[in-house]
């Protein structure tokens, strides 16, 4: 197509450049005004007298000599805590990714290469399963628990997790599978390899691009979860979203709510990061389910 | 694949799935028939020197007892479906029979807990969903003509709202918009009420909602979207334009029938998550306001006493349906195609 007769008129042009910068505020500043209010004090970020002190910091400075403070910071992660829940958000989110891309590449590569009818029917089952409010299966797990005594640890967390994920990951994994050519694992059998070595020496080498991708929205799950962290871990325990909220149920009368937007500050920066260096692989993930099936 | 290697395959994951998945739900299930033990009371007699008084107190001894012995609680039937905070069946009845127009009806019908937070629920799904299909695919042709060097900028920015868990991104907002912060400060000098709070009416906070679930989930439907723009075939957009299509019309009669397979994938995930919204309720607290079936359960289960297992179980059963219901078409669909297939 030739760029000549597909250039815009230029209020078209300009009004969808205004488009794009507006979408971009929205999506973005919410989070860099949050990062930038949590080096401030109460005072300053919750600003009586002009919003225009969560920028410029007048009540920071006249505490600590300086517009910027790690107060928020020093607070939630050294009096309250925090480190302790990141540690356990990442002992969480390690296994839970290890565990479920472990049995989701199994059972994925199973259903690509099963041609029988009971394959749909496991999907159909995995989709109702994926669409069930994680809250009501854990109003089922509660109970059973607490009389098996195997509430509040982190494996028990980290088992219940990996389930969880378990329909989102074999659907991903199997259509990523789909697309690997068959020819490649018969081949590999016609020679004489059993279907699991076929498996390893044949599928494993190639299959990583749709692991890492998975893994991906595996650990967001892990690391973004509420719900069943939440209910299912002791106080000790807890990973940091459920630290989080328990953190506005405490702090909030004491004037210290900025030990919450510290440590919501500090749960976010790992996901820039990540974002940051797995943009591509979490679009296509995205767009994975959609364009295949 | 023959059925055994198969099994071989799947085990581990289908193990998984039914001990933590399938299973819970039949314990819902069966909870779910059951309420929790009547407090067993003892009355002690106290006397002392100005005579005796008698009291009543909870046999705690008892009580333990009785629980491990019988720790779902006593047989009800359905009778906790049935009751004030659930289906209400009786009140339904006579409110139906006592009101006398319609509006009095809804108004009633939405003071009873499980009826509020049933509407919010399918609010929330059936007006969130089409506005996030609707400004992603905005946002998608929009980035997809601006220069090039922007795109992955406006990408990476827009994943932000997304993947960002839905507790901390309400967070985010829920702060902003206290009346303190930036956007809650802006909306008062704009209206000029100082009194203005987006927290105290109840439309104002479903608003809220409305909106957080549109930006959170928005960036999702974008980044499909401008996938599938990409793929858009160049020589029916050429032909079109040959035949002499404004832009618009390019648009309205290449793009979004090319792209409609995608927004009912959009409409089917949406559907899913936006049915279960919960955490949302709680970072901007306005469980007074809005509650939603998961909202429900939650609250059941974290009763400051003991968790009410019973109530919370007859909910999630309620819920369950629910989304059978809403799955229901595209199970049907899938079925249809893959018979086809084979």
């Amino acid at each position: 197509m030739s760029d000549l007769a597909n250039r815009k008129p230029l209020p078209l042009a300009l009004l969808s450049a205004v488009f794009v910068l507006c979408w971009l505020v929205i999506a973005a500043f919410p989070f860099l005004w949050t990062m930038w209010g949590s080096f401030k004090v109460e005072g300053d970020f919750f600003s009586r007298a002009d919003w225009m002190n969560a920028i410029t910091g007048p009540v920071t400075e006249r505490q600590y000599g300086s517009p910027f403070t790690l107060a928020g910071y020093e607070g939630a992660w050294v009096q309250q805590e925090f480190w302790r829940a990141v540690v356990n958000t990442a002992i969480v989110t390690v296994f839970v990714v290890l565990i479920s891309l472990t049995l989701g590449t199994l059972g994925g590569y199973a259903l690509a290469r099963s041609g029988f009818r009971y394959t749909f029917w496991l999907l159909m089952a995995a989709l109702v399963f994926r669409a069930m409010p994680h809250v009501t299966l854990v109003s089922g797990y509660l109970l059973p628990f607490f009389q098996l005594n195997v509430w509040g640890y982190l494996p028990t967390t980290i088992i219940v997790l990996v389930a969880i994920n378990q329909p989102f990951t074999l659907w991903m994994l199997h259509s990523f599978f789909l697309s690997i050519p068959k020819d490649l694992d018969e081949a590999a059998m016609v020679d004489g390899c059993t279907r699991f070595q076929a498996f390893r020496l044949a599928i494993i080498p190639v299959m990583w691009p749709g692991v890492v991708t998975t893994g991906l929205f595996s650990f967001l799950l892990a690391y973004n979860d509420f719900t069943v962290t939440s209910m299912l871990l002791s106080q000790e325990n807890a990973t940091m979203i459920p630290k989080i909220n328990s953190f506005l149920g405490s702090t909030q009368e004491e004037g210290k709510v900025m030990y919450a937007v510290a440590a919501v500050v500090s749960a976010i920066v790992p996901l820039f990061v990540l974002i940051l260096f797995f943009q591509r692989q979490i679009v296509s993930g995205l767009t994975a389910g959609a364009v295949k099936g | 694949m023959p059925h055994k290697t198969f099994l071989f395959f799947i085990w581990p994951s289908l193990l998984a799935m039914i001990l933590f998945i399938a299973l819970p739900i039949g314990s819902v299930a069966y909870q779910s028939l059951f309420i929790e033990h009547e407090k067993i009371l003892i009355e002690a007699k106290n006397c002392g020197p100005f005579g005796c008084t008698s009291q009543v107190s909870v046999d705690a001894e008892a009580m333990a007892r009785l629980r491990a012995e019988q720790p779902a609680g006593r047989f009800n039937g359905l009778g906790t479906y049935t009751n004030p905070t659930h289906l209400a069946t009786d009140e339904i009845a006579d409110i139906v029979a006592t009101s006398k127009n319609f509006g009095e009806i809804r108004s009633r019908i939405m003071n009873l807990p499980f009826y509020k937070a049933l509407i919010f629920t399918l609010a929330y799904t059936f007006i969130v969903t089409p506005l996030v299909i609707i400004l992603g695919f905005i946002i998608a042709v929009v980035v997809n003509s601006v220069p090039k060097l922007l795109k992955g900028p406006v990408i990476f920015f827009s994943l932000l709202p997304m993947l960002v868990t839905p507790l901390v991104g309400s967070l985010v907002l829920f702060w902003m918009i206290d009346s303190r912060g930036i956007i809650g400060a802006m909306l008062q000098s704009l209206f000029n009420d100082p009194t203005l709070s987006l927290k105290a009416s109840p439309t104002l906070t479903w608003l809220t909602l409305f909106t957080y679930g549109v930006w959170h989930s928005a960036p999702f439907a974008f980044v499909v979207f401008y996938a599938g723009l990409q793929t858009v075939p160049k020589d029916t957009l050429e032909s079109a334009m040959v035949d002499g299509a404004s832009r618009w019309e390019r648009v309205r009669f290449v793009t979004i029938p090319y792209l409609a397979p995608l927004a009912t994938f959009i409409a089917l995930m949406q559907l899913m998550d936006n049915f279960r919204v919960f955490e949302p309720i709680i970072g901007f607290s306005a469980a007074a306001s809005a509650t939603s079936l998961s909202y429900l359960i939650y609250n059941d289960l974290r009763a400051a006493e003991s968790p009410l297992f019973g109530s919370a179980a007859a909910t999630s059963m309620l819920t369950i349906i629910g989304v059978i219901i809403l799955l229901l078409p595209v199970l049907r669909r899938n079925w249809r195609e893959f018979n086809r297939k084979t």
